[in-house]
């Protein structure tokens, strides 16, 4: 199956067309390839910083009482550390960068449809990106509102809201754009004989979520729009004092950002579902079902905003209405779970990283699911709202999701584009001590929150002490484990052993061009035959 | 998953389903974000019914109805300047969309007068005598700023689409054979009419 690593590998894309040189040849490439990388490496930053905000945030919480920072700062801190989280690194992470390199080589096309709107949209996440930092060190300081920006908080407070919202403004358009390109990409560029069953499921769920992307981000572009405007020209409509409602502010915001949560998932397990056949040596178990049940959670992922507005004075009816809708989303998602199980069942297993990763994604995602239907219950949610309970299921679902599927894919697709192959045991390590970590850190939040500690407060009862000190020691593991993880990855595809072009057998387009890939991605223009999962018809098994 | 043919890559013809496709697409976007504007007026305008009918009292229909037509009359003008373009009659079309460029700005300067009259009144956001209204009133003005304002900005960037595509009409890079840009160009210019369309009853008519 292995194809024999040459001793020298040949630079593929690394070479720029023209002889470009530098930072240009990057910044200005409208390769869907560079861009990518652009898009990973930016990401990665920007998570980076936010690792580090968090880890100040357990720090701050490991004994009660004010030890480093003041409730100001506190507040600052886990603002920035949600808006960068989740609008610079969980949303754009595996869509944009993992979505770039890897989505047109899968359906065989050169680049996707609109190369230049491509870059465009790096640009404006940038733009905004650094719009979003500039606002935390000027005007009247960084923002303290959390991610949420909620009225009438966000109105009044003399932090640097406004800046701040049009920064996520930006960067919703970027995410747009990248929908739209993504969308006209997967219904014109298909490769001949490949046909809508024979996508692979990766490139199935950024279907489905650049469909959520491109219709829900545009109500979140308005949301931000009118906090700027309240505060700038004074336009009230959110003002109790002036005919507003500042529910309607959280119903707005919620009809994108819970949609949002299935752009942060969706792309998280299409990773999952293209790493675990590969890795189980069997064909995908109910491929329809999969790529069906995308478009199910983006559909009914769309309904069920309201559920985050329990207890803010809607009316009994909505509230049973939104929990019912919520426990339908349920159903897709469980498919997926049941899926990949069934998929790993009697297969010959190969415990590679990538496949390692996709298991813990599986377990912590199942409990961040399920402690989500707590939530999803208006009964146990009114007792558990704004407690670390919601925090932990919120970190297990997008950070036991979504970033565990990450780090997946980066152990999965980065030696194609690089050629190169990590050290496998080294990074066996790195993913233990993360799952460890992961889980003393986020399972203590969530005990804790269930004795009824409060979320966004420096400071607790002392009754809370004990699974505070544990929650802050599982972040140090948790740290330990990511920093293995990236000195071991980069040493790799910077030095490490060339890896041919299959290196784990998987039957997808992007496995049948030279590692790293040309810049027109295939030698020639490649023709279709089977559907991805069939390795026996692929030759490989 | 494949055999590969030895075919070289072909030079690709523009695609043009394609770049219609991803047009249409940002039209549904532009639709959903003032779909939370049209959210925010159905709600308040069942809560107050009075004070809308009150604003809209306020508004003059003669304003609102000669933008109407002058947006009507200038989508008008780029689809014909899309079917002289595709007839090949090139200086037609260029005139066509110079034309649907002055009824842009001819808009944006009835908008400009209407706005300043309810500002000379002191009807504005933040204003003493808007506070003084009561509470639906001003949700009312509030909400016919935001709404007109956010429009009024598509259609200065509609006006900067058609200035661009002149320009290209011009270079010849948009031409009888090939002219999505044009036709896409009318596309968003037609959503700006649009959005107008429902606007100008919603404020000046059924209250």
């Amino acid at each position: 199956m292995n194809q024999t690593a040459s001793t020298t590998i040949s630079r593929g894309f690394w070479d720029a067309p023209g002889g470009r040189k530098g930072i240009g040849a990057w910044i200005f490439s409208t390769d869907h390839k560079r861009i990518g990388l652009l898009y990973f490496y930016s990401t990665l930053a920007f998570f980076c910083v936010g690792v580090l905000l968090g880890l100040a945030l357990r720090f701050e919480l490991f004994q009660p009482g004010a030890d480093f920072f003041t409730a100001q700062q506190y507040n600052s801190i886990f603002t920035l550390h949600g808006v960068v989280m989740i609008f610079l690194f969980i949303i754009p992470g595996i869509p944009a960068a993992f979505g770039n390199l890897v989505m047109p080589i899968q359906i065989g096309a050169e680049d996707v449809a609109f190369p230049r709107l491509n870059l465009l949209s790096w640009w404006l996440y940038m733009i905004g990106a650094i719009m979003a930092l500039t606002s935390l060190f000027t005007g009247g300081g960084a923002p303290d509102t959390g991610w949420t920006f909620y009225v009438p908080f966000s109105v009044r407070t003399t932090t640097n809201v406004s800046l701040a919202t049009l920064a996520v403004f930006i960067i919703g358009f970027s995410g747009i754009l990248t929908g739209l390109n993504f969308l006209v990409t997967i219904h014109r560029l298909r490769a001949p004989g490949m046909t809508w069953w024979r996508i692979p499921l990766f490139t199935w769920a950024l279907y489905a979520t650049a469909w959520v992307q491109v219709l829900a981000t545009p109500v979140l572009g308005i949301t931000v729009l009118l906090i700027f405007a309240e505060r700038v020209i004074g336009s009230g409509v959110f003002d109790p004092a002036r005919g507003g409602d500042p529910v309607m502010y959280q119903h707005l915001f919620w009809i994108y950002s819970h949609p949002a949560v299935y752009i942060m998932i969706l792309p998280g397990m299409g990773v999952i579902t293209d790493i675990i056949p590969v890795f189980a040596r069997k064909p995908v178990f109910g491929y329809k079902a999969i790529a069906i049940s995308s478009l199910a959670i983006a559909g009914a992922g769309s309904v069920v905003w309201a559920h985050h507005m329990v207890t803010s004075g809607m009316s009994d009816i909505a509230v049973m209405i939104f929990s019912l809708l919520t426990f339908l989303v349920a159903i897709p998602s469980a498919i997926k779970v049941f899926n990949w199980v069934a998929t790993l069942y009697k297969g010959s297993i190969q415990l590679d990283p990538p496949l390692l990763f996709a298991l813990s994604f599986i377990v912590l995602f199942s409990i961040g699911g399920l402690t989500g239907l707590v939530l999803g219950s208006a009964a146990t949610d009114v007792h558990v709202h704004d407690t670390y309970f919601v925090v932990g299921h919120f970190h297990f679902v997008m950070f036991g999701g979504t970033g565990f599927a990450f780090f997946a894919a980066m152990h999965y697709w980065l030696p194609k584009f690089y050629g190169r192959m990590y050290n496998k045991k080294a990074a066996v390590w790195g993913w233990a001590l993360m799952t460890f970590g992961f889980l003393v850190l986020y399972m203590s939040m969530m005990i804790v929150g269930m004795e009824g500690m409060p979320r966004r407060y420096y400071d607790y009862l002392p009754k809370f002490t004990f699974w505070n000190q544990m929650s802050t020691i599982g972040s140090w593991f948790l740290a330990i484990g990511l920093l293995i993880v990236f000195v071991n990855i980069f040493r790799g595809l910077f030095k490490g052993e060339p890896v041919g072009s299959n290196p784990w057998g998987g039957a997808t387009l992007e496995w049948q061009t030279p590692s790293p890939p040309p810049l027109e991605n295939f030698e020639a223009e490649p023709v279709v035959t089977h559907g991805p999962y069939e390795y026996k018809k692929a030759g490989i098994l | 998953m494949s055999e590969t043919t030895h075919t070289a890559h072909a030079e690709h013809p523009k695609d043009y389903t394609g770049a219609k496709l991803g047009m249409w697409l940002f039209l549904f976007t532009e639709v959903l974000l003032f779909g939370g504007l049209f959210i925010l007026y159905a709600i308040y305008l069942q809560r107050y019914p009075e004070g809308f009918k009150l604003g809209g009292d306020q508004l003059n229909v003669w304003f609102g109805g000669g933008n109407t037509l002058v947006l009507l009359t200038s989508s008008l003008t780029v689809a014909m300047a899309i079917t002289a373009l595709q007839q090949g009659r090139v200086k037609a079309s260029l005139r066509l969309v110079g034309a649907t460029l002055f009824f842009a700005l001819w808009f944006l300067v009835n908008k400009y007068f209407e706005w300043s009259a309810k500002i000379h009144h002191g009807i504005y956001p933040k204003s003493e005598h808007l506070k003084e209204m009561p509470g639906g009133e001003q949700v009312f003005f509030n909400l016919y700023y935001l709404m007109t304002g956010l429009h009024g900005i598509h259609v200065l960037v509609g006006a900067g689409v058609m200035t661009w595509v002149m320009w290209l009409i011009r270079k010849g890079k948009v031409n009888p054979d090939d002219y999505v840009t044009l036709e896409n160009a009318g596309l968003y210019w037609h959503l700006v009419d649009l959005i107008w369309i429902f606007l100008f009853p919603l404020y000046y008519l059924i209250l």
